[in-house]
């Protein structure tokens, strides 16, 4: 029988305590979650994340006040209602299109983190699944975003990006891979119009929204038992290591306190983040604003050309470096070959990639390749840049091809 | 007594899988498109005034139409893809790139199409000139009716095109 105080004051710490077990959940998820020291400026990227998940939240609450999700009227009440007559409206779309603009650089740095320094195995597979779930679904919820504004790049892109849907040609495999149905079922139309307005609306901001809140705590979830990784890759016994933290042996524990003390980190590391975020935010969000987007959708009027967003652009240059088929297939392997790292890495080294041979020209040949998928992807498609992006696509693929025997190869470190 | 609660936890179980499914024909229900969409009437296009190599774009079920009257002069002037009405030669077709259907703009001085998204080239019959397309443009279904051509209806030259399997 749980005990009650009746002269505890309404709403006191103990008051709290008896009936919310406050100081248990403290100990819990902050005070007594222990955290390596060895770790640099990289390991706060996860709280940068949520932060910048918290602006789009907050800043996405005040647009749904006014944006109306009706293809005669959506395009006025962003650039109209919005941006000229809300009082700081402005403010929250420019907040909203820079952090979805900057959440997935962070996204990114996050993930070539992870890789970098072995993140992803020892206990770690499920971290890393979670965290791609959350990459691929942060890639619908910004897509789905794209079209609201009902602009020229919105409705284009919908049509682009729908029309993958329909599969193979018809003339592959005996058109058993090809569904134009599907993409009608998709769009609820024969082409983007008010029913794919409506339902890309409530994708956005509600179902994944509603799946990006649940994914996000099992990814916390995951980190609980295995713990972040170290500089080293080093092998923690973070039981140990925070028995001598409680003991008063600081200096010689290896790990710290979530709260206080390696959130002050965080949150310096946020400061300086945010600094930068809302230099963007004032000074510079025309990057995140399309011109092209600033002309209404025009259903018989496609843009001279059409690019995705810089996050995208890599696995856009995959997509467009074959013919439609081949390209199909090369896109497909680029979307799904991330969440397979885990397992294609056979080295048992849990270790930064400059201690691990060739992965760490592996690594660092991804990145370059990446960024050159990335530049080529807004370069429009004539003369030498054609060849470069076919070059760049194959870099890719053969990449993930020889990685299980790169790593496979790979001497242990260590060799305790 | 635990094959009684194992049961009906199978019969529980039945049930709400049961309101599942149903629950899921309803969502996907939900997103088909609607009758109103579906019953998109036809397009009805007068070509008596068209010119040689002028394109026209037609709206037909919310996607453009090509409609063009191919000059003599044209290199694909005897495409078998073309439709005739009267004593000239139409170029019909739906105007979104099989590759991943953006609208390609039409050069009348190269008798071509070009997209502008990835590059693709069509010949003024709707047939492949440059990948990435990979396959000519989509004839819709036509009926000719003396000068006018009716988009939506499946006609007499539509079926031996689609016969000779050239639509698609």
């Amino acid at each position: 029988m749980a005990h009650f105080d009746p002269n505890a004051r309404p709403f006191s710490h103990k008051w709290l305590n008896e009936r919310l077990a406050i100081d248990t959940l403290e100990k819990v998820l902050a005070k007594e979650y222990w955290i390596p020291k060895n770790i640099n400026f990289l390991w706060a990227m996860g709280m940068v994340l949520a932060t910048t998940f918290g602006l789009l939240l907050i800043s996405g609450i005040f647009l749904l006040m006014y944006y109306i999700p009706d293809t005669k009227q959506a395009f006025d009440s962003v650039n109209h209602t919005i941006m000229q007559e809300v009082g700081y409206g402005w403010l929250w779309r420019h907040i909203h299109g820079v952090a979805a603009s900057i959440v997935f650089l962070i996204i990114y740095i996050h993930m070539f983190t992870g890789i970098y320094y072995g993140s992803y195995k020892r206990g770690r597979e499920l971290i890393w699944l979670s965290g791609m779930l959350l990459f691929v679904t942060f890639s619908a919820e910004a897509f789905a975003g794209y079209v609201l504004p009902w602009g020229q790049m919105s409705y284009w892109a919908g049509m682009v990006i729908t029309n993958l849907f329909e599969g193979f040609s018809s003339d592959f495999l005996g058109g058993h891979l090809h569904f134009p149905g599907l993409v009608e079922w998709i769009r609820g139309n024969y082409v983007p119009s008010q029913a794919f307005l409506g339902r890309f609306f409530m994708l956005h901001v509600v179902l994944l929204p509603l799946v990006i809140i649940g994914l996000i705590v099992l990814h916390f979830g995951a980190l609980r038992i295995p713990h972040v990784n170290n500089q080293d890759g080093e092998e923690i016994d973070f039981e140990a290591e925070a028995e001598k933290w409680k003991a008063g042996l600081r200096k010689e524990s290896k790990v710290i306190p979530f709260k206080p003390v390696f959130l002050s980190k965080d949150v310096f590391v946020l400061g300086i983040y945010l600094t930068f975020f809302f230099y963007l935010v004032f000074y510079h969000f025309e990057f995140a604003m399309d011109p092209v987007n600033f002309d209404p959708a025009n259903p018989l009027k496609t843009p001279p050309h059409i690019y995705p967003e810089w996050y995208f652009l890599w696995s856009y240059e995959v997509l467009r470096a074959f013919p439609k088929n081949p390209g199909l297939i090369a896109f497909g392997f680029a979307q799904v070959i991330f969440f397979l790292l885990p397992f294609l890495d056979r080295s048992p080294n849990v270790a930064p990639a400059n201690r691990r041979g060739l992965f760490k020209i592996w690594f660092w040949v991804l990145l370059i390749d990446m960024v050159g998928l990335t530049i080529l992807g807004k370069l429009p498609p004539v003369g030498i840049y054609t060849p470069f992006g076919k070059a760049f696509a194959y870099i890719f693929i053969a990449l993930w091809l020889i990685l299980p025997f790169i790593t496979k190869a790979e001497k242990p470190i260590g060799g305790k | 007594m635990s094959d009684r609660r194992d049961f009906m936890g199978k019969v529980l179980g039945a049930w709400a899988g049961l309101g599942a499914l149903g629950a899921l024909y309803a969502a996907k229900r939900t997103w088909d498109p609607l009758p109103s969409v579906k019953a998109a009437g036809k397009t009805v296009v007068d070509v008596s005034g068209a010119k040689e190599n002028e394109l026209h774009t037609e709206l037909w079920r919310g996607k453009p139409v090509f409609v063009m009257k191919v000059s003599p002069n044209d290199p694909a002037h005897k495409d078998k893809r073309l439709v005739q009405i009267g004593n000239d030669k139409f170029f019909v077709a739906i105007g979104l790139c099989t590759h991943l259907g953006c609208i390609p703009t039409y050069f009348p001085e190269k008798h071509k199409f070009i997209c502008p998204c990835h590059g693709g080239q069509f010949n003024s019959a709707g047939e492949v000139l440059k990948s990435p397309p990979p396959k000519p443009l989509v004839i819709p279904p036509f009926k000719v009716e003396g000068t006018k051509l009716v988009l939506g209806e499946e006609g007499e030259q539509y079926k031996k095109l689609k016969a000779a399997g050239v639509v698609a």
